[in-house]
């Protein structure tokens, strides 16, 4: 019997973190849940060459401190990766969902 | 008085998740740490608070420690939050006293409170297990 191979590539975006804010409290606890939903393994990094952080983690993506004007790097592997990567670059683009602007200096913390 | 109080009408998917309940000696940070938790995750939680003595003062009772652990109950178990000494004893007296077998599914967290509180109920929101979501409050801190 031939089992079919499955190859599955690791697919990887940038978004450009414009929520004033950055990826603060109430960011960070959106993007986990939003990468919580999807079965693929997925990372994020404020560097293209990392260190990759665990996106389903909220301690590793609070910990991120991504500030506001920050590229995001975010990459996927698993069946759903493509709708990942479109959903939670989507949220970021959209500064998730209008999340209103608490008090300022989180984005006064360096990454 | 001592307050325990169920936040708010929970969605039935909630109760698949972990519940989370929030004990302080202090009714106010009792309630202002189980608002932030429902503000920042949201409603797919159990969530239930207590603080505060029988007599109303600073302090924590074994009664109410109890009966939020009832309002947040899910099979999947409850995380219990707690801030100083008394709130840790107590908690522990009031899970003994559920007795087996569901004492077995709730466990206190070494996390800060209202740090702790959001770590766990984020983890929870997910559906994660009672351990996955003890160690996410527990990762803050250096144990």
């Amino acid at each position: 019997m031939n089992s079919p191979t499955v190859v599955m590539a690791q697919i990887s975006t940038k978004v450009c973190i414009t929520h004033a804010n950055g990826l603060h409290a109430r960011p960070s606890v959106m993007f986990t849940q939003l990468a919580k939903s999807f079965v693929s393994i997925i990372s994020i990094a404020d560097k293209a060459q990392g260190p990759w952080l665990n996106a389903k983690s909220i301690v590793k993506v609070m910990g991120l401190k991504a500030p506001f004007g920050a590229i995001l790097f975010i990459r996927a592997l698993g069946s759903d990766a493509e709708l990942a990567l479109k959903s939670l670059s989507q949220l970021v683009e959209n500064d998730f969902d209008g999340d209103c602007v608490m008090n300022g200096g989180e984005n006064a913390n360096p990454a | 008085m001592s307050k325990v109080v169920d936040l708010h009408k929970k969605p039935e998917t909630a109760r698949q998740n972990v519940g989370v309940v929030i004990v302080s000696h202090s009714p106010l940070i009792a309630r202002g740490t189980a608002d932030m938790v429902w503000q920042m995750v949201g409603d797919r939680v159990p969530l239930a608070f207590c603080g505060g003595n029988s007599d109303g003062d600073l302090g924590t009772s074994v009664e109410a420690i109890i009966a939020a652990i009832e309002l947040a109950w899910s099979d999947a178990g409850v995380a219990v939050l707690v801030d100083l000494g008394g709130a840790e004893t107590n908690s522990e007296i009031a899970i003994e006293m559920i007795g087996e077998p569901r004492s077995k599914f709730i466990l206190i967290c070494n996390a800060p409170i209202v740090e702790g509180a959001i770590m766990a109920a984020t983890e929870a929101s997910g559906g994660a297990t009672l351990e996955a979501v003890v160690a996410t409050a527990q990762e803050l801190s250096p144990q």
